[in-house]
């Protein structure tokens, strides 16, 4: 609240509004979690643009506030210092709906899946307010189709606790689309499948990235996956977590799985394994190469 | 398939051989039905006496109905105001739980001073008695409640209103049903203790006058009313609790609708 006053307040606040029109926008923000002796510093002076549409990963070793970045731009958490803007507005302010996906279906385990699905069209305006009228008619067609797009036609009707954890991570990714969200937060929401369910649902992801549009940041620790979906790839350094390289991803759209085999492919995810490895604070050097040693 | 049945079978069984025994072993060692009647005698009374029990028996039902409504009512304000406060947490608990530490019997005076005897007193005894067990159970499932779910709602821009009706209350469920089960007998308790000590009618006040006139039998009978009516009361918020929260036990049945 009191960062908010603070923002909007002043100069800075509206000023922003005639920025260059980047669609997220961090400046020089921090966070730090705790208080007192305890605190940790989450992430330390950070400056990220994404523009309207794209996608954007951050990658990097756990730690390093990848996850921290997607809930300051969620609002989900309020920067210790700095500013985050969403469509030139102060984050939480913004008239932007959002999705969000989650590395755990988080699906409520009381509703049907097409119960579930329809949850963002019940909370989130303009659709709250058609809700009740068209949540058996439109909006059950519109959630049905979706579910089909990913491969769950004819499940709409079953549990979550029905279904295997590949199908529970389809439906949830519905979920965190059926509002035709202008921005979309994916936090590692591939993390906990099978390799071959994780590569199928990157096709499913950049299909559905392709149709809607909106503007994506996936924060994850697989690169492949980072350099199969994004335009753009953030590497991130933990401890204190800061962004420590920006490169583009100039592949051809849409990829496919064998296009991941590829030397061009290849030698760009090696590329920031090597910057992930490198940033990596120095420690005690034979744990070092111990703990290495396997990866 | 069979192995349900046979369950049924063997609980039935069970409970029906638990009475034969009661019956068998006061017949055998020649228990006067002064000390403890046979479950035929008290079978008998019940339908010998039945149009001078009956009314009690409504009496007390009607009185542990209202008290439980109210309960449930007050348990699950309660419920959500300590289960989603930190504030009202700290505040409330301590005096919950000094107030439920209390002799509900020590209470009913009190409630007659203030509204006299009968059926006023009953019924708030009985809802001291059951709204506790409701308040920390809903308390309880609000307070555990997964933060991911919060999120997925905050992600959504949506009120604290949005979380408690769409997450927190749903979620809620299966710990709401649990303290009724608990709540229902309890006000049951409550009833018949404010009857007993401050009421002209009602199975309490029964059984009070039976035991006074060492009618034992009727006394029995009485008991055997309020199992039932325990037992029956029971058995239906279990049967709603199937068809509410039947996700949370993955059942099958609730699936299928």
């Amino acid at each position: 609240m009191s960062l908010a006053a603070v923002a909007i307040g002043p100069a800075p606040g509206p000023s922003t509004s005639s920025r260059s029109g980047a669609f997220v926008e961090l400046e020089n923000v921090t966070h730090t979690y705790g208080q007192g002796e305890r605190k940790v510093h989450a992430l330390t002076e950070t400056s990220l643009r994404i523009e309207k549409g794209d996608f954007v990963a951050l990658v990097g070793p756990s730690g390093c506030g990848k996850s921290t970045i997607l809930k300051l731009v969620t609002g989900l958490i309020n920067a210790s210092t700095g500013y985050v803007f969403v469509a030139g507005r102060q984050v939480g302010a913004e008239p932007v709906r959002v999705g969000m996906a989650f590395q755990n279906p988080t699906l409520l385990p009381w509703l049907t899946l097409l119960d579930n699905v329809m949850l963002p069209l019940k909370i989130v305006p303009p659709y709250r307010q058609q809700y009740r009228k068209k949540r058996r008619g439109e909006f059950r067609d519109k959630v049905e189709a979706l579910l089909a797009q990913v491969g769950l036609a004819g499940f709409s009707n079953k549990y979550p606790w029905q279904l295997s954890g590949g199908m529970m991570q389809r439906a949830s990714l519905c979920r965190s689309l059926i509002h035709e969200p202008q921005l979309l937060m994916l936090d590692e929401p591939f993390g906990a499948l099978d390799q071959f369910t994780r590569e199928e649902l990157w096709s499913v992801m950049q299909e559905l990235w392709t149709t809607h549009r909106p503007t994506v940041l996936l924060v994850t620790h697989d690169l492949k996956e980072a350099a199969f979906l994004a335009n753009r790839i953030c590497v991130m350094a933990a401890r204190p977590g800061r962004i420590i390289d920006d490169s583009v991803v100039p592949f051809p759209r849409p990829r496919t799985v064998s296009m991941t085999y590829e030397p061009d492919f290849v030698s760009l995810t090696h590329k920031l394994r090597e910057f992930i490895v490198h940033a990596q604070p120095p420690k005690i050097a034979p744990v070092t190469a111990a703990a290495g040693a396997p990866q | 398939m069979n192995s349900q049945a046979n369950r049924r079978i063997a609980s039935a069984a069970l409970i029906i051989g638990f009475f034969v025994m009661w019956e068998v072993i006061c017949l055998a060692f020649g228990i006067k039905d002064i000390v403890l009647p046979r479950p035929t005698q008290i079978i008998y009374t019940l339908v010998d006496r039945f149009p001078a029990i009956w009314p009690h028996a409504v009496q007390t039902l009607y009185e542990t109905l209202v008290a439980f409504a109210f309960g449930i009512v007050l348990g699950v304000a309660l419920g959500v105001l300590v289960g989603s406060s930190r504030l009202a947490y700290d505040v409330t608990y301590p005096l919950l739980i000094g107030f439920s530490s209390i002799p509900k019997v020590a209470v009913v005076p009190i409630f007659v001073l203030w509204f006299g005897a009968g059926t006023v007193p009953a019924i708030l005894t009985a809802i001291t008695l059951s709204f506790f067990p409701i308040v920390v159970n809903v308390a309880t499932g609000l307070a555990t409640t997964e933060p991911e779910l919060e999120d997925v709602m905050k992600a959504m821009k949506a009120t604290k209103l949005d979380i408690l009706f769409n997450v927190g209350l749903p979620r809620t469920m299966p710990y709401f049903f649990a303290s009724l089960k608990v709540a229902v007998t309890q006000a049951f308790v409550g009833t018949v203790i404010a009857e007993t000590v401050a009421s002209n009618r009602g199975i309490g006040n029964l059984m009070m006058i039976a035991s006074s006139s060492f009618d034992v039998p009727l006394v029995f009978a009485g008991l055997l009313i309020l199992a039932v009516l325990g037992v029956g009361l029971y058995v239906i918020f279990s049967l709603i609790e199937v068809r509410v929260t039947g996700w949370a036990r993955r059942n099958d049945e609730f699936a299928l609708g």
